[in-house]
């Protein structure tokens, strides 16, 4: 094979020399450290050039080229900070601003918006070009997304992310000219459309144009109200990622101060999802075993992650049978709270309110679902917030989350494996279940407990493992529906066999889920070297912890012998397990 | 163990969803448009058989959008977001016939304009609206390759020539009649 080809150049007047097929925008970061203005961009998406932000001058050439878009070529001359570049770049941002709302300073993303951002550097310090500006209501028909297309600035990274990450396709720019808008299928509203309500729109967009729905009121009121028992239940992501909101660096655990937060802000009880991630393990494992002895639809999907839920029952009803019927770890928790819980604590389950702290968007539709419903028509989980939201409440009560001491979950339902805590990354639930599955397969536990072969930092992967001599499990790990889609399609056609399937919505499981903070400084979202550290977070408190499997935490045992019996048995079922359905519009795949 | 399913038992639901989207479109579009999805890029073929769609209805109707979007396996935000993109593609039925006035700088420097008033007098309608009889829908354009003619006026495929606001119900009446 040829060696690739080398480029010379110059930027800024230094001489560099990049591969060919390297962009302008590449090659002034990657050579010089220069960051070239950027909306529309995103390293991990499409190229779209639609934005203009980061135009740059090129010798010869009669127009600004956009760095983004352009390779380079021998000997071009590029200027990427002239007086005149600086001036077009701070214009067409201005344009840009100036079919926008001036609503900053009531605005959710005041502070992390990337259009205020640029609008700072870019030295815009005043407004010229007032004119007409595009006007659309506010979309609210979602339990998880809120959509306000005048924030738009029409960049198309929730387009691209919806369809080349998720494979959702829900979003597309409807119309044409001024009244041009980023909106599902015919405009509709997203509550009619096929979004699995996975959040990422929220997390790609550079401006408010997609937001979480809020829930922090509702939660305020019921920590305000004497009659109600409140209780609040974390996910295992949340310890990986609420310290990046507090200055924190990425991937340093804050499992420990998280719970003194979270006493502070009033909660009567701190509890872990953990322990359920754990319980799950439990039920999953045991279902995974049965329907193995009698070789009974398999692969088993797994069924923790709702994006990934609902992208099933829109895009794939033809394997519901094969989704594991566990509830997830926040639906089993909320369900022994109002169940085991307020029995055993002497408390009416009305006067419960149950808050889960997800690093979801897609929570908020699975608490509303009416299989989760009480039987006086409340939900099993009354609120459930995303990490965004719950980095807000705590901020707003005047907390330094980054400043307390550590405290420890409440028990019964506060004690958890590392099984449980590796939950929040990509892999983490198949590791978990395999280290059960091979202790109950083998009768002695796992001599190595860490199973880093289905550790996929990419988005797909599959493995063949070896749990005895006699027995071989094939596989599938996949995070982005993108890549489940690619193992799915094998399974439908019946291409490839497969013994067990993890599938999470969301480009490094539930860590890069669409409720986590906006990426700190230096990182962007489905940023590998973000997700890295977050994942390590989470390997490293399970590392460290004593108990690193599931059926052996002495708290989930105890909960059998009390009160579920067996697992898999009468009780688990109807507290533990679900069922699906297909929805309509069916999806396109 | 107990299982919990689905009590129905018809989880696959692809090809009732390909059933209902064949319904809403003729045998002959559906053939059409089976050819078209066996395309290496079926995508590449959308504005083709939306053409064929629009047509036959006359317009895009919101069934026959969805169902295109179903058989020929183009995600349906990007059907609806290429239908509300091209100005030649209308989501709203039209008349029975189409009257097109030219307001091309030929055809208005001829007195089009007044041709044009004297049609949304008579027709009770502005530009880009349908009578309420369903009969005719009015429609502003540009040249249409006939300066020559100016001012022209085209209703369906026929050009009326050297027009003059006068000659307008004679016009109108012949239609109706047609109906």
């Amino acid at each position: 094979m040829s060696q690739q080809q080398m480029i010379n150049l110059t930027i800024d007047g230094v001489p560099v020399t990049v591969p060919k097929g390297t962009t302008i925008m590449q090659a002034a970061e990657q050579k010089l450290g220069v960051k070239i203005p950027r909306l529309c961009h995103h390293p991990k998406l499409s190229i779209q050039g639609s934005c203009r932000v980061c135009v740059v001058e090129v010798k010869g050439v009669p127009f600004y080229m956009a760095s983004c878009s352009v390779q380079v070529w021998e000997g071009m001359e590029i200027q990427t900070n002239s007086p005149a570049i600086r001036q077009a770049r701070r214009d067409i941002l201005e344009l840009l601003l100036d079919n926008h709302p001036r609503a900053c300073l009531t605005c959710v993303r005041d502070g992390n918006c990337e259009l205020q951002n640029l609008a700072y550097t870019l030295g815009v310090r005043e407004r010229l070009f007032d004119g007409e500006r595009k006007r659309f209501p506010i979309e609210k028909s979602s339990v998880s997304i809120v959509r306000d297309a005048e924030k738009c600035i029409l960049c198309g990274r929730c387009v691209r992310v919806c369809a080349e990450v998720q494979g959702v396709h829900n979003l597309s720019q409807q119309g044409r000219g001024f009244t041009t808008h980023v909106a599902p299928a015919h405009g509709d509203k997203m509550d009619d459309s096929v979004c699995i309500q996975c959040g990422q729109c929220i997390n790609a967009c550079p401006t408010a144009a997609f937001v979480g729905h809020s829930d922090s009121d509702r939660v305020w009121k019921a920590l305000g109200d004497p009659t109600k028992h409140v209780v609040v239940q974390t996910a295992p992501a949340i310890r990986a990622t609420v310290g990046e909101g507090f200055g924190m660096a990425p991937g340093t655990p804050a499992t420990g101060k998280l719970v003194t937060a979270l006493r502070r802000l009033g909660f009567d009880r701190v509890f872990d999802t953990n322990f359920t991630a754990d319980l799950t393990i439990i039920e999953e494992a045991t279902e995974f075993l049965n329907r193995f002895k009698n070789n009974d639809r398999l692969p088993l999907l797994t069924s923790c992650s709702p994006g990934w839920v609902n992208f099933m029952e829109r895009f794939y009803p033809e394997l519901i049978p094969n989704a594991s019927s566990c509830r997830s770890p926040m639906s089993m928790m909320s369900s022994l709270i109002k169940s085991y819980y307020a029995k055993k604590e002497g408390i009416d389950p009305k006067d419960v309110f149950v808050v889960a702290i997800m690093p979801c968007t897609a929570k908020k539709f699975e608490a509303q679902r009416p299989e989760f419903a009480t039987p006086d028509g409340g939900q099993e989980t009354d609120a459930s917030l995303t990490t965004r939201e719950l980095i807000f409440m705590i901020k707003s009560y005047g907390i330094d989350l980054a400043e307390l001491e550590d405290g420890e979950f409440d028990s019964p339902l506060g004690a958890s494996s590392g099984a449980a805590d590796i939950f929040g990354t990509t892999g983490g639930v198949l590791e978990a279940a395999l280290r059960m599955a091979a202790e109950v397969i083998n009768g002695e536990p796992p001599a190595q407990m860490e199973f880093v072969e289905v550790r996929a930092v990419e988005g797909l992967r599959v493995r063949e493992l070896k749990v005895n001599n006699d027995l071989t499990l094939r596989v599938g790990v996949s995070n982005g529906l993108q890549n489940a889609k690619k193992l799915l399609d094998k399974v439908v056609s019946g291409e490839e066999v497969f013994h067990i399937i993890e599938v999470m919505a969301c480009p490094g499981g539930c860590i890069g889920g669409g409720g986590q903070p906006y990426p700190p400084r230096g990182y962007t979202i489905l940023d590998p070297k973000l997700l890295a550290k977050r994942a390590k977070a989470l390997y490293t408190i399970d590392l460290n912890k004593d108990v690193r499997s599931s059926n052996h935490n002495p708290a989930i045992k105890a909960l059998y012998d009390e009160f579920l019996g067996e697992p898999g048995g009468e009780t688990a079922h109807r507290l533990l397990h679900t069922h699906y359905q297909p929805r309509l519009p069916r999806g396109i795949r | 163990m107990s299982h919990h399913e689905c009590c129905c038992g018809c989880n696959d639901n692809r090809e009732a969803v390909r059933e209902n989207a064949k319904a809403a479109l003729t045998p002959e579009i559906v053939a059409f448009i089976e050819e078209c999805a066996a395309d290496a890029h079926p995508e590449s073929q959308l504005i083709r058989v939306l053409h064929r769609v629009q047509g036959h209805y006359g317009h895009l109707g919101r069934e026959q959008m969805d169902a295109v979007a179903q058989l020929l396996q183009v995600p349906a935000s990007k059907v609806t977001g290429v239908a509300t993109f091209y100005h030649f593609f209308r989501l709203e039925p039209r008349g029975k016939f189409m009257i097109s006035v030219c307001l091309g700088t030929a055809c208005y420097v001829k007195g089009a304009e007044r041709v044009a008033d004297r049609l949304q007098e008579e027709l009770g309608i502005h530009f880009g609206e349908t009578t309420k009889d369903g009969l005719f829908s009015l429609n502003a354009t540009r040249c249409v390759g006939t300066c020559g003619l100016a001012p022209v006026v085209v209703v369906e495929d026929k050009v009326y020539g050297g027009m003059t606001p006068d000659q307008v119900p004679a016009i109108l009446e012949k239609y109706t009649k047609k109906a």
